[in-house]
């Protein structure tokens, strides 16, 4: 019966649906419990497990019957975003069996991330399933693919370079600017103009220690706004001069179509600089900063393309390196695919089982009389030897039905166990206790 | 027997260097690991030959290029090491111990020319004027190694090019403190040692100063480097200028060290040493 078991995965995630979408369907632990309240309440599925970050959504479960349960789960998540069915199911992507456990894989060790490499998802996967547990809808199957995929991830880390270089733009400046200021506590981040490019970067370099941050715009009021965001400091265009004096890294993203720092401005401030390395990021297209301002001394010029180069190096070393980690989770795709073929026998195995521990049962019935007498020792040495051969009766029936798992031969030989050992009568029992064990 | 401890210290220092090599190149961290050690294993070998030697002679083994370069390669170990306590800068003993290791097969290859040593020399004065410059110029050798590196990751940097070595090298404030710290410390010691070694030479000849070509030429690179400091202190230079300064106070002093013994004469040179 648990052949017939189905590993199902419904999710979407930033390629394949909009943020607006993806915001519908994310949220917080209440959200989550939710859903894995909605899940358990399906009857179709044995396990459950959701997972919601701003990048994906996805709905892993176990199921008898896969058409009928993905339909009420993509319903279900419908319901859940309170969006229609026909708005979100042409962004979902709904994967089985070992597609499904490839999957968890990938994500797990984020080499389906929108910045692959990037560490947070896997923290997200485990609180995910951390609630799962709590919730009582994770079982068997998922718990040992859930293990299994933190191991991966944990050798993917490990094995393979793939987290360590610059994966995106503004992690390439952060990478940069370490290389030249060795760390960043301490330093002083200005902020030229304000772009989403400019705020991802500047976000970056706070989470790596940079202590304070300013931010010059041409008017003033967004400039506030957006050094609100980062309990930053805000100044005016013109105190631009005057701020060079303090500042480490300067990121510029004005629309500006002129030079809004040149070389003679950064000459100026040199000396009184006391050399201190100055650290250009130039975000903007057309460029706001001149670029001969590379050529003095201890300052350094990064504009977008440049940034792009140092990605592009990085990207082709990594795709080495993704080879590596499509290797590692092929390989542990197969050992659960083989985990999983082993679960088949497990019904047979345990109602064997547990007929012979019947039979043991009823015979010490049959020869209470005669074992009363006995003393305890004696008595524990009789049921010890009753046991024993027993055990070793049925050990080579086992392993030999082990071994078959997976094969194709293996249902002729599951049936003559049964019939061999009459098995039929019990096999219902068997099979509920082989399941749903935890 | 003496020797024995020299060849077995160069040998480990060889190993050492290889060992580093290794690193640089593959990156590995134990590689690392186990070559610090090796180089430590040399360096323990090589104090043990230095103290047997100052044994049988009565003072500090220095008195000919041979015996000079070998000590000289010993302290830049023991800088490197002391500075290694507080940096752990992995990269740096791919760069100090091949250059140790150089000095060492320079002193190997030298013949050992030795008469009975004057009474002038079995001195204390002596040992603490030459251990003192000696380690200063040790401290001064990691100045030069660190500004050659910021050389290396700057230009990297400037380049646009973020090649291996850019991975490999530290960043551009860590090589800038440790030139820094190690030029703060060989001044310290080279001051000390200039001023034993004046006080010596009171003892021994009767005069402070005598404008012998290595006191002359030891007071310019103390100049150099001096302004190197102040520049550093009191202007603010730090970085490429500093490095390049570095680099050239470095080639004043290893003439000083070189030049003078060898091609001019004067009682700090060795020949007369020999001779007295």
């Amino acid at each position: 019966m648990s052949a017939m078991l189905k590993i199902i995965d419904i999710g979407m995630n930033h390629e394949t649906a909009p943020v607006e979408l993806r915001e519908c369907l994310g949220g917080d632990d209440d959200h989550t419990r939710k859903a894995l309240a909605l899940m358990r309440n399906l009857d179709v599925v044995r396990e459950g497990l959701f997972l919601s970050t701003c990048n994906r959504v996805e709905a892993l479960f176990v199921v008898d019957e896969a058409d009928a349960a993905k339909e009420s789960v993509i319903s279900l998540m419908a319901e859940l975003g309170g969006v229609h069915i026909q708005d979100l199911a042409p962004c979902l992507y709904a994967l089985e069996q070992m597609d499904a456990v490839r999957h968890v894989f990938n994500v797990a060790s984020s080499l389906d991330s929108m910045v692959v490499g990037e560490p947070q998802i896997l923290g997200q996967i485990k609180e995910a399933y951390a609630l799962a547990t709590r919730e009582k809808t994770s079982g068997v199957i998922l718990n040992r693919l859930m293990h299994r995929a933190f191991h991966v991830a944990k050798r993917v880390r490990s094995e393979t370079e793939i987290c360590g270089s610059a994966v995106s733009i503004s992690y390439a400046a952060v990478e940069l600017a370490k290389k030249i200021f060795h760390v960043l506590e301490g330093k002083q981040i200005l902020l030229v103009g304000a772009g989403e490019m400019a705020e991802l970067a500047a976000r970056h370099l706070l989470t790596n220690g940079v202590s304070s941050l300013t931010v010059a715009n041409r008017t003033f009021e967004r400039a506030v706004q957006v050094a609100r965001n980062f309990n930053g400091r805000a100044v005016s265009f013109e105190e631009i001069d005057c701020e060079l004096l303090n500042a480490d890294i300067v990121i510029t993203s004005t629309a500006s179509k002129d030079y809004v720092i040149t070389q003679g401005q950064v000459k100026k401030c040199l000396k009184k600089r006391r050399n201190r390395p100055l650290f250009f990021i130039d975000i903007a297209v057309p460029r706001d900063v001149q670029p001969e301002v590379h050529d003095l001394t201890s300052v350094y010029l990064y504009d977008i393309d440049d940034l792009k180069g140092v990605v592009a190096l990085n990207m082709a070393q990594r795709k080495e390196e993704a080879v590596k980690a499509g290797r590692i989770v092929e390989e542990e795709v197969g050992k659960f695919e083989k985990w999983l073929k082993t679960l088949a026998v497990v019904p047979t195995i345990v109602s064997l089982r547990d007929k012979a521990e019947s039979i043991i049962q009823a015979e010490f019935v049959k020869s209470r009389s005669v074992l009363d007498q006995l003393t305890p020792t004696q008595h524990e040495a009789v049921e010890t030897l009753a046991r024993s051969i027993v055990e070793k009766m049925l050990n080579d029936p086992i392993v030999f039905l082990k071994g078959r798992a997976g094969r194709s031969s293996l249902n002729t030989y599951l049936d003559l166990t049964k019939r061999l050992f009459r098995l039929n009568g019990m096999e219902a029992e068997g099979a509920g206790k082989g399941e749903h064990g935890d | 027997m003496g020797f024995f401890w020299f060849h077995a210290a160069l040998f480990f220092v060889l190993l050492a260097s290889g060992g580093f090599i290794v690193y640089l190149i593959k990156q590995a961290k134990w590689v690392y690991r186990v070559s610090n050690w090796i180089l430590f294993a040399g360096f323990l070998l090589h104090t043990v030959f230095l103290a047997y030697r100052y044994y049988m002679l009565g003072t500090a083994p220095v008195l000919n290029l041979k015996s000079a370069l070998s000590f000289f390669s010993w302290t830049i170990v023991l800088a490197y090491l002391i500075l290694q306590v507080r940096f752990r800068l992995m990269v740096l003993g791919s760069f100090v111990a091949p250059f140790a290791a150089v000095l060492m097969i320079v002193s190997s290859t030298l013949p050992l020319v030795e008469g009975p040593v004057s009474p002038v020399f079995k001195s204390l004065w002596l040992t603490v004027h030459v251990s003192t410059i000696f380690f200063g110029d040790g401290l001064f050798v990691i100045t030069f190694l660190s500004a050659i590196m910021y050389l290396i990751q700057e230009r990297q940097i400037k380049l646009k090019r973020l090649g291996s070595f850019y991975q490999r090298l530290p960043s551009l404030a860590t090589l800038d403190a440790i030139n820094y710290h190690s030029l703060i410390y060989g001044f310290l010691f080279l001051t000390i040692g200039m001023v034993t070694g004046s006080m010596y030479a009171q003892t021994a000849l009767g005069s402070y100063w005598q404008w012998d070509p290595k006191e002359v030429l030891s007071l310019i690179s103390w100049l150099f480097y001096a302004a190197l400091l102040h520049q550093r202190l009191a202007v603010g230079w730090q970085g490429r200028r500093s490095a390049i300064m570095s680099i050239v106070c470095f080639g004043v002093l290893i003439f000083t060290f070189v030049g003078v013994s060898l091609l001019m004469g004067g009682y700090h040179s060795f020949s007369s040493m020999g001779a007295r």
